[in-house]
């Protein structure tokens, strides 16, 4: 009788403790990405395999273009339904500001590299913001289509305000980032002295009459699949675009378009939490960050697609395309061969300028 | 009569004034039609007249600056600011304790973003600062102004304190100058500089694209309406599935058939260069401008008009026409003063529907519209969705609303709003 008890209760404890556990943490994730191409890499190198380990339901959500505002409108509602943000930094940033996302403890959250270096350094200046844990580096660069540049390929950013060598359309995002420094770097300014210079009013007007010599000839973008569209074709001779857009446009779709790696512009797009969420929730979002972001896991994306992990100890794992069977390492923003001649946005900087430049830019598009 | 009291007014069977008896059976059958439309009222007032009207209460609410920087506002009051110096030691303690208690609750940055607005660069001072006030110990640490001008020279800027102090009150109409290109000056409202002049431009733009949109809709729509009307039964149900076809077609699958017709690779422009008509180096460009926009919107808002213009034409009973040509009418004349006054009704609800439609579209716009063929639609969303800039979109999306109002107001008066019929 008394044997019957006691196996019982161990019995009982030993099926509590997994539940219990099970408690602390939800067991449904909803994820939201950026959807196409890069949504399918994560799912891939992330979601899967912490599905198959964890048993946790994950839910894909493809609304980070408009993150900012649903995250928003979702706060002032008191009703966050998200456990996990793809955004760009400048957007972590703004978020950070507004108090719409929680602030991560880095090294506390986030797994420390294989050699034991904390996160907080392996990552390095790449933790742009206090909420954003980067996953990868990007580049907005440009392709052109070789069969249409005549015989000397361009070398330099320069060439898009070189309507005389490279006559023809060319695409550019519509928005002040970027387009300024470029246009301001081939209008002689130094690397280093562009955000200077932009701080005056003179800069900004210097940048806009330099955009002005190629206004008639210029489509804007607003998506990222726009411009690989608009070289294929044949309606642009060049285009700034993500390097990842060009690289499926490249060597999955075989088209005839050259990259043009100088003066590409790093960006970073990583993971927020959005503020509100229950402990529970939040509990498993977080064991889901640290899971997602480690070594081998940023590794594993690039398998998949173009970008470069933002940790210092994935890039020697890089590997081949996992159907392509390319090697991945040369495609990538970060390679050495690529990243000669580079430009790092400053996100201080536009986070504080972004309103104003945008107000004029869009107000020197609109004449 | 003995049913008329002395002041003449008449009465009832049981000896109440007419008026009041009345009234009271009138009121009886309010309260009745009222409680049936209750659950719709409510409806309405829930789901769409109060987050409405919540939105446009962004527009002129502005309590963020003095909830967050309670003291800072108060010490800020007596500082002149054409002084051309930053304000005293007073006020920098006043905003060491806001900013301590505002970083506690990570409100700072709020008040850093929404100020950031209206002068660019005070969003990083307040990051920087609140990361180090919260170390600070305000009772003994101070004089606080040199601290904050090490943190950044930023707080020395008379600018910056003047954008405090003039964005201190509960309620601004900042948003509304900038909705319409103007700015708070330092005496009264002013021009923006030229630079940054764009709403005004939008706003003339989008009233006259719609209006152009609204008349080759009625250009087009008018024919095909008439032939639906007249058509037997059977062939015309065959034609509306045509009109309705595209209108159920998903919108972007449309504006991005557009570009495909429309861009300078695309199948007009080769059929043309093919047919030889246009020289290969000198295609016609069609897209991302102004007729880009107003072919593909014309293509999409026709069903709204041509479904209110058919099932008015379809009442008008073809024994008029007969009759006007009995008594010698020519087929113009006919048409001109029998069939067409008949038909008004059915442009009228057509226009306005297409009118209204077209002022607040902004996908197709911003798809095909390139820069000369956006509308304000297009900033408001730009404002709600990426710049958060949300009381800007919301003073932006009330002239909207006002401008709707007084062209309504103003058919009305021309037209006359009982002469439109949706059939």
């Amino acid at each position: 009788m008394k044997l019957t008890k006691l196996s019982a209760l161990v019995a009982s404890t030993a099926l509590c403790a997994p539940m219990a556990m099970a408690e602390d943490m939800a067991n449904e994730l909803t994820i939201v990405s950026w959807g196409g191409s890069y949504s399918a890499s994560q799912k891939n190198a992330y979601h899967d395999p912490y599905t198959a380990e964890t048993g946790v339901k994950i839910i894909n959500d493809e609304s980070s273009a408009e993150a900012v505002a649903k995250i928003r409108a979702m706060n002032e509602a008191g009703n966050v339904t998200w456990d996990v943000v793809d955004v760009v930094a400048s957007d972590a940033m703004r978020l950070c500001d507004e108090g719409l996302a929680d602030e991560i403890d880095h090294d506390e959250v986030l797994a420390a590299a294989p050699d034991g270096t904390p996160a907080s350094e392996d990552f390095g200046n790449l933790i742009v913001s206090e909420c954003f844990v980067p996953q990868i580096v990007y580049s907005t660069t440009f392709g052109y289509r070789t069969d249409l540049v005549g015989d000397t390929a361009p070398t330099s950013v320069c060439a898009i305000f070189d309507l005389d060598a490279y006559p023809g359309k060319r695409s550019l995002q519509k928005r002040p980032i970027d387009n300024m420094e470029w246009a301001l770097y081939c209008d002689g300014v130094a690397k280093e002295d562009l955000y200077d210079v932009l701080s005056t009013k003179e800069g900004v007007a210097r940048g806009l009459a330099k955009l002005d010599t190629i206004k008639d000839q210029v489509v804007w973008w607003t998506a990222g699949a726009e411009t690989p569209q608009l070289l294929a074709d044949g309606e642009v001779v060049m285009g700034s675009t993500f390097n990842g857009r060009l690289f499926s446009a490249i060597a999955e779709q075989d088209q005839p378009i050259g990259m043009l790696w100088d003066m590409q512009s790093f960006d970073l797009d990583g993971w927020i939490i959005p503020a509100g969420l229950s402990p529970e929730r939040k509990a498993r979002a977080l064991h889901y960050l640290n899971y997602a972001t480690d070594t081998q896991r940023l590794a594993d994306q690039a398998k998949y697609i173009s970008y470069g992990p933002a940790r210092a100890s994935s890039a020697p794992l890089v590997g081949k395309h996992a159907e392509l069977g390319i090697d991945m390492a040369p495609h990538m923003p970060t390679d050495p061969a690529n990243a000669t001649n580079v430009h790092t946005y400053d996100y201080e900087w536009w986070a504080d300028n972004r309103d104003d430049l945008d107000a004029k830019f869009q107000a020197w598009l609109a004449k | 009569m003995s049913d008329t009291t002395q002041n003449g007014s008449v009465l009832a069977a049981d000896g109440t004034p007419l008026k009041r008896s009345l009234a009271r059976a009138l009121r009886r059958q309010k309260i009745r039609a009222l409680l049936l439309i209750a659950p719709l009222l409510l409806f309405v007032m829930l789901t769409f007249i109060m987050p409405i009207g919540d939105m446009l209460f962004r527009s002129v609410e502005n309590d963020i600056v003095s909830k967050t920087l309670p003291r800072t506002v108060v010490a800020l009051r007596d500082w002149d600011a054409n002084s051309g110096e930053a304000p005293g030691e007073e006020v920098f303690t006043a905003l060491a304790a806001d900013l301590q208690i505002a970083a506690e609750a990570k409100l700072h940055t709020r008040v850093g973003s929404r100020l950031n607005y209206e002068t660019p660069g005070i969003s990083s001072l307040f990051r920087k600062a609140g990361r180090k006030v919260k170390k600070w110990d305000v009772e003994n640490d101070g004089p606080f102004k040199e601290q904050f001008l090490e943190i950044h020279k930023g707080w020395g800027d008379p600018d910056v304190w003047r954008t405090i102090q003039t964005y201190s009150p509960k309620f601004t109409n900042g948003y509304f100058l900038n909705a319409a290109d103007l700015q708070k000056g330092a005496d009264g409202p002013e021009w923006r500089p030229e630079d940054e002049q764009i709403y005004w431009l939008l706003f003339k733009r989008t009233m006259f694209m719609s209006m152009v949109i609204t008349i080759s809709c009625i250009v087009l729509a008018y024919p095909v309406a008439w032939i639906l009307a007249n058509l037997p039964a059977r062939s015309a149900n065959l034609l509306m599935i045509l009109v309705l076809l595209p209108f159920w077609t998903s919108l972007l699958v449309r504006t991005s058939a557009w570009k495909v017709m429309l861009q300078q690779q695309g199948v007009i422009n080769e059929t043309l260069v093919w047919l030889g008509l246009v020289a290969d180096d000198a295609r016609l460009v069609m897209i991302n401008n102004q007729f880009g926009t107003i072919v593909a919107m014309t293509h999409i808002l026709l069903p709204f008009m041509i479904l209110p213009m058919y099932s008015v034409m379809q009442t008008i009973q073809p024994t008029y026409l007969r009759a006007a040509k009995s008594l010698g009418a020519t087929n113009w004349t006919a048409f001109w003063r029998v069939y067409f006054p008949q038909s008004i009704p059915g442009i009228g609800a057509g226009s306005i529907l297409v009118f209204i439609l077209s002022i607040g579209y902004y996908i197709t716009p911003e798809l095909v519209g390139g820069t000369k063929g956006v509308f304000i639609s297009n900033r408001i969303a730009f404002h709600i969705s990426s710049s958060l800039n949300w009381g800007l979109a919301a003073a932006l999306g009330a002239i909207l609303l006002a401008v709707v109002l007084v062209l309504y107001w103003a058919y009305d008066k021309i037209v006359g709003i009982d002469n439109v019929k949706l059939g």
